[in-house]
């Protein structure tokens, strides 16, 4: 790949006569510049996939609840996103007089940073990732605790009642269901002896199943399945996504701890929300549904393929928004240290047993 | 100075200045996200030291839980600050001499005769391949496997000792049972009855 830019920048300047003169200067930084590059690669079509998926949310929940959704911008609506960012954009920020001003602008910027820095590790397909770190899996998990900051800082900066409601209810519901999430993850982690994405989805290729042609057979969804379950009602927990999003809370708080910004700020937070969304689908197709790899034997592996799965996992995220009503408080506290931890520490025992035993199927 | 040897300081600087905010800045939840910055930067500085685990670990657990619920609970206090500084100067003659104890307990371990580049080479650069979380693992649950499973039992003891002192029974509460809620039928709740239309 890096190779191929090259030789066509060569090519490019070369028609002027350019290229030698230019490669001088650029050399010394074209690691940097080439990192850089990726990053804008990774990150463009990122913000695109944000942009419509937020449209795609008012469309699909639109026609479930047989409504048109949003049809007015462009053909069939399609502009609408764009407006909306321009609108967004040129909004004013508005800074409530009592607020901690530099806590304040801080929240947004602390919401949206881990939702961009976890994807730095995410592999797209074999070899397409942007640092092929050992500790891919740690990492993630660490980047994305740190997600809770932006939601607790930007609910005490605002000094609003709503907007403090707002971020005690987070802070106890992510933390709560990052241990649920965790322990399904020391499962892959068990089952794959990696915390290498890539060798997690390399891992999920092999078996009785995938050398018989029903490679969907084995990946980690079936001998996992309970994890997979917890895995995903967690991610959706994380992401404060209905049913569990008494965070945001329309109907009680307002919208929690966005009730005071507006305008970018305001949008940071929701371009957080979604982001972190598409993450949790992405890694839900990698850990557990083969990422890339394809279903069955005779069709080639490939990125249409974790496309396709990450798409898949989205319509859960906005089909339970449009069929679920909102959790009540306790009841989620319930399901995350009543069920999903015991649930989640019998697996692991389940799983240990069953890796010693002659039918382990995970080597 | 190389590249590696710039981030250091430049790291060991913020770490420096965030771990000062803590105890001198005035608002305590300011104090708490200076600490939280403190730990990120550590974390930092471990990584250049190749300890990836243990510095991702460090945010995954100081940064990302420890000190949310520190956060969680700081910021639902309300500090009057005169009265704590009242005390001040009242316990200064025993808070003082403390101090200096712990500093020169400090000095003594981690003076240059110990801890100094004699007597701490530097590790040899591991191979290609190398997984620092691999050889924590295997050393964990091999050599020290004893040591560590008595600290997950003290730290278990702790857990429930913690819950313990903390459970209240409150006779006024009125508890939910998920499980009855669920498994109610309609016909426990609702009885159709069937009666001839009444004119008014």
């Amino acid at each position: 790949m890096e190779a191929l830019v090259l030789q066509f920048f060569q090519w490019f300047w070369n028609l002027f006569g350019l290229w030698d003169a230019l490669w001088a200067i650029v050399k010394p930084v074209w690691p940097l510049v080439w990192v850089l590059a990726k990053i804008v690669g990774i990150l463009v079509p990122l913000m695109l996939c944000v942009a419509y998926l937020t449209f795609w949310e008012r469309k699909i929940i639109g026609w479930m609840q047989v409504r048109i959704g949003p049809n007015r911008v462009g053909p069939w609506g399609l502009l609408q996103p764009i407006a909306d960012g321009m609108k967004l954009f040129f909004k004013e920020v508005i800074v409530p007089t009592d607020a901690s001003k530099a806590l304040f602008i801080i929240a947004p910027i602390m919401a949206i940073a881990p939702a961009l820095a976890a994807w730095s590790v995410v592999p797209f397909a074999e070899g397409w990732v942007l640092a092929n770190v050992d500790a891919g899996l740690l990492y993630i998990l660490a980047i994305t605790s740190m997600g809770v900051y932006g939601v607790i800082i930007a609910g005490w900066a605002s000094n609003s009642k709503y907007a403090f409601l707002g971020a005690m209810r987070s802070a106890a519901q992510m933390v709560s269901y990052e241990i649920a999430m965790g322990f399904a993850l020391v499962c892959v982690l068990m089952v794959s002896s990696s915390l290498n994405f890539t060798d997690i989805v390399n891992q999920q290729g092999r078996g009785w199943f995938a050398s018989h042609g029903a490679g969907f057979l084995s990946w980690n969804w079936l001998p996992l399945l309970p994890m997979f379950v917890v895995y995903f009602i967690s991610g959706v927990a994380e992401t404060n996504r209905a049913p569990f999003d008494v965070v945001e809370g329309e109907s009680e708080i307002v919208a929690g701890h966005m009730v005071e910004y507006s305008g970018m700020a305001f949008a940071m937070f929701f371009l957080a929300e979604y982001a972190n969304m598409i993450l949790i689908a992405t890694l839900s197709s990698l850990m557990f549904m083969g990422g890339w790899l394809s279903p069955v034997g005779f069709l080639p592996d490939g990125f249409l393929w974790l496309a396709a799965k990450i798409s898949f996992f989205l319509l859960l995220f906005l089909w339970f928004r449009a069929t679920f009503p909102r959790y009540r408080y306790d009841q989620i506290m319930r399901l995350g240290w009543k069920v999903f931890v015991p649930l989640c520490i019998l697996w692991v025992v389940v799983i240990g047993v069953w890796m010693l035993t002659p039918w382990n199927v995970f080597k | 100075m190389d590249i590696k040897t710039t981030v250091f300081y430049f790291l060991s600087a913020i770490l420096v200045i965030a771990s000062l905010r803590v105890i001198t800045a005035r608002n305590p939840v300011h104090a708490a996200l200076f600490l939280v910055l403190a730990f990120f930067t550590a974390s930092g500085v471990w990584l250049l030291l190749e300890a990836e685990f243990l510095a991702i670990v460090l945010v995954l657990v100081y940064v990302g839980a420890v000190m949310v619920l520190f956060l969680f609970v700081v910021m639902m206090l309300d500090i009057n600050l005169e009265r704590l500084r009242e005390g001040f100067w009242n316990n200064l003659w025993l808070g003082g001499p403390i101090a200096l104890l712990m500093v020169a307990e400090m000095a003594a371990v981690l003076a240059a005769r110990y801890f100094g580049a004699e007597a701490m080479p530097a590790p040899q650069a591991p191979g290609a391949g190398y997984s620092n979380t691999k050889e924590l693992g295997r050393l964990i649950y091999t050599d020290y496997v004893y040591p560590f499973e008595l600290a997950s039992v003290i730290l278990l003891v702790a857990i429930i000792a913690a819950i313990t002192l903390t459970l209240r029974h409150r006779k006024d509460t009125r508890r939910l049972n998920s499980s009855e809620q669920i498994a109610v039928r309609r016909n426990d709740r609702v009885r159709m009855v069937s009666m001839p239309a009444e004119k008014e």
